[in-house]
């Protein structure tokens, strides 16, 4: 479960309280996604384990160290430019145990189908399934259908849900962050959010920009060897900044960041100019966060850098002592803050 | 990246801070009017740099911020009618009404759409013919065309299930009202570049003479805003009070004469309600008589009396730059962009929603304790 964490946790006595119903903002991973699992899952769940809030699960069963998640998929519409919903589904669970230090193994999916859905369509996406659980070394052992009438469901919704190994001596969690760390991006980010947007009706721009969806275990095999990397974070929703701020608060340090030195494509940077974006804030599918040992900052950016999904990782940021806060510092060397988003991004007006 | 980056240069904004500040010799309060403007400057951290003389006040440039809440209650209770569509950009769907905003009488089953166009919300009038399709038109002189154009065409084409639920409001009587305000500060403005593409600047010669007030037409990028700046000190600081272009790659003094012929043809100056300002006559843009079957006004007459402000937010001293957002008791407190008062904490270009995403919560760690 991710969008987990805040910046920091304002409660104020709202004029306007959510009230009985679920409003679209409390899936944008930002600060409502947070409150939503905090208020209502959590205290219902309860467990240890849960209330890490990390990408999966690490339970013990036995002697083996399982890594455990699941996740759905809605995004709209089902196939984007460089992917499709698939492909997405697969690369994010086999990522969210990735984040756990863990091999992915085996996995299940369900599929809620609307009735009319083009049958054609549905082939393409299990397809492209197929072929990242190829690429990743998941098997897909077990699912489930649904079809519900047209209008209750928009296409084709999947969920898939992963289990893998953790091997032993594996020391990964967002609470490890410590002064003098070093943040490591191991992409350019932003790409897959404005890939997506660059299709959605109502915007439909031509850009030069693929989704990144691509399974990072063998980037964080990599990197683990080389190094003690302390946090992982799939940067998905919400984007790098709200898994930094996640980070930050779980660990209680300071993290800036440098404008200059976050890598974004051009195609990238141009969309959001245009729709008001800050690429800090759009979804990524294959760009994770990692902090990383001062001493180790070398080898795991080369280690990263070694293999295709980071071959253009870079050395973003650096860790201080607390209070629990993200800031990025611009060109002008004057610092502001990058704070966890309330709902999704709006793209503005003028 | 062509036409961004090279208005972002260090060096060049170093070199104009450091010309500013050899410039100045004693306190000056600047106000750039647009929101945009001001989501640059604090967003960059800019105002941070200028010589402690040099006093940037936010204006009342944000459509989403100046829209009055009357105006948004009555945008949710048509997108809460059985039978019709409220279409709208994205920022507005945010902002609070008196009892909710238009995300949540979404959830509650109103038809709300977030649009990016004015032509995609007639797109979707033409395809469902049996519904009537509202487009929430707010915004100054720079999106005003657009939607003029959309209800001509819907005009023109017979599509009689569109409408358009007007609040523009224009510039020029805005900083009027700023500068008639009792204990007004502003001293010299920094126009806005997009506003003025359409408009041009000769509407803001007769009020640089008026009240003595240097008017500079100024960029969004950091570069544009320095040398904005820096003419507008210069100016002060000699005793002139002229109206200069800055933004001279997109601005001309006539500014687009087609767009504005559309304006007229569509358009007529009305008195309007600023939320935080009250009314100011000849501040906004209404349908003409030719085009009243396309008024949501009209076919959609308010009901019930008008909702008040909450007494909470200082939204309208915020726009006139009598207060800073930093300054309001509920800022970063009971204000935040997840549970807004006011419409300011709501759009990014918002002055206390910029100032808050900038983390200029410096009260954060006092309110945590």
């Amino acid at each position: 479960m991710t969008g987990a964490g805040e910046a920091f946790a304002l409660q104020c006595p709202a004029p306007l309280p959510p009230g009985g119903s679920v409003l679209i903002g409390h899936g944008s991973g930002g600060k409502l996604t947070a409150e939503l699992i905090r208020t209502v899952f959590v205290p219902a769940f309860g467990g240890r384990e849960l209330a890490k809030l990390g990408d999966a699960a690490v339970v013990e069963m036995g002697a083996l160290c399982v890594a455990f998640t699941t996740d759905s998929f809605v995004v709209d519409p089902p196939e984007f430019p460089g992917s499709d919903i698939g492909a997405l589904a697969v690369n994010g669970t086999v990522n969210d145990l990735a984040m756990m230090g863990a091999t992915p193994l085996y996995m299940a999916t369900a599929f809620i189908l609307e009735e009319g859905f083009p049958m054609d369509t549905l082939r393409r996406i299990v397809a492209s399934m197929a072929d990242a659980a190829r690429t990743a070394g998941v098997e897909l052992v077990t699912g489930d259908t649904k079809v519900v009438e047209r209008g209750s469901g928009d296409g084709v919704f999947i969920t898939t849900s992963g289990i893998g190994l953790v091997p032993p001596g594996v020391l990964i969690g967002p609470d490890r962050a410590r002064p003098g760390d070093v943040v490591l991006v191991s992409g350019p980010i932003g790409s897959h959010g404005v890939a997506v947007m660059s299709r959605r009706a109502g915007i439909g721009f031509d850009a030069d920009v693929a989704s990144d969806t691509a399974p990072l275990t063998g980037l964080v095999q990599a990197m683990l060897a080389a190094g003690d990397v302390r946090c992982l974070r799939d940067a998905t929703r919400g984007g790098v900044a709200s898994v930094l701020n996640e980070l930050a608060e779980a660990s209680g340090v300071s993290i800036t960041v440098r404008d200059e030195d976050l890598p974004v494509l051009e195609p990238v940077r141009a969309a959001c100019e245009m729709l008001g974006l800050d690429p800090v804030y759009v979804a990524n599918e294959g760009v994770c966060v990692a902090i990383v040992a001062p001493g180790d900052a070398g080898s795991v950016l080369a280690a990263a850098r070694s293999v295709p999904a980071g071959a253009r990782a870079e050395i973003v940021g650096v860790v201080e002592a607390g209070p629990a806060r993200v800031r990025m510092e611009t060109g002008l060397g004057v610092t502001r803050s990058l704070i966890m988003l309330a709902g999704g991004q709006l793209p503005r007006i003028c | 990246m062509r036409y961004v980056d090279e208005y972002r240069d260090t060096r060049i904004a170093r070199a104009l801070l450091a010309d500013i500040a050899a410039t100045v010799t004693r306190p000056w309060t600047i106000m750039e009017v647009c929101g945009g403007q001001t989501h640059t400057l604090i967003r960059q951290g800019i105002d941070q740099l200028l010589p402690a003389e040099v006093d940037l006040v936010h204006g009342p440039g944000c459509p989403v911020c100046v829209t009055p809440l009357a105006v948004i209650d009555r945008a949710i209770a048509i997108a809460k009618r059985p039978g019709t569509i409220l279409c709208s950009f994205g920022d507005m769907l945010r902002v609070p009404g008196s009892k909710e905003d238009l995300f949540q009488a979404r959830a509650a089953g109103a038809d709300a759409r977030v649009v990016y166009s004015p032509m995609d919300a007639l797109a979707i009038a033409r395809r469902e013919p049996d519904k009537i399709v509202v487009f929430f038109a707010v915004g100054f002189e720079t999106t005003a065309p657009a939607n003029a154009m959309a209800v001509r065409q819907a005009k023109a084409l017979g599509v009689e299930n569109f409408a358009l639920l007007v609040a523009h409001v224009l510039v020029p009587p805005a900083m009027l009202a700023v500068l008639a305000a009792p204990g007004n500060r502003v001293q010299g403005f920094l126009a806005p570049g997009h506003v003025c593409t359409i408009a041009g600047w000769t509407e803001y010669e007769p009020i640089a003479g008026a009240f003595h007030v240097p008017i500079v037409v100024t960029g969004f990028e950091p570069l544009d805003l320095l040398e904005g700046i820096r003419m507008v000190v210069e100016q002060l600081e000699s005793g002139r009070a002229e109206v200069e272009n800055q933004y001279v790659r997109s601005v001309q003094r006539a500014g687009n004469l087609p767009a504005q012929q559309v304006l007229a043809e569509v358009f007529e100056p009305c008195d309007r309600a600023w939320r935080g300002l009250g009314v100011i006559p000849a501040s906004g843009l209404r349908l003409r008589e030719a085009y009243r079957a396309h008024d949501a006004e009209v076919l959609f007459p308010a009901q019930g009396p008008e909702a008040e402000e909450s007494e909470r937010c200082i939204a309208g001293q915020v726009l006139i730059g009598r207060a800073k957002p930093d300054q309001c008791p509920a800022f970063g407190t009971e204000c935040s962009p997840e549970h807004p008062l006011g419409a300011p904490m709501v759009s990014p270009e918002g002055a206390c929603a910029a100032y808050f995403l900038a983390g200029r919560t410096r009260r954060v760690e006092e309110v945590r304790t």
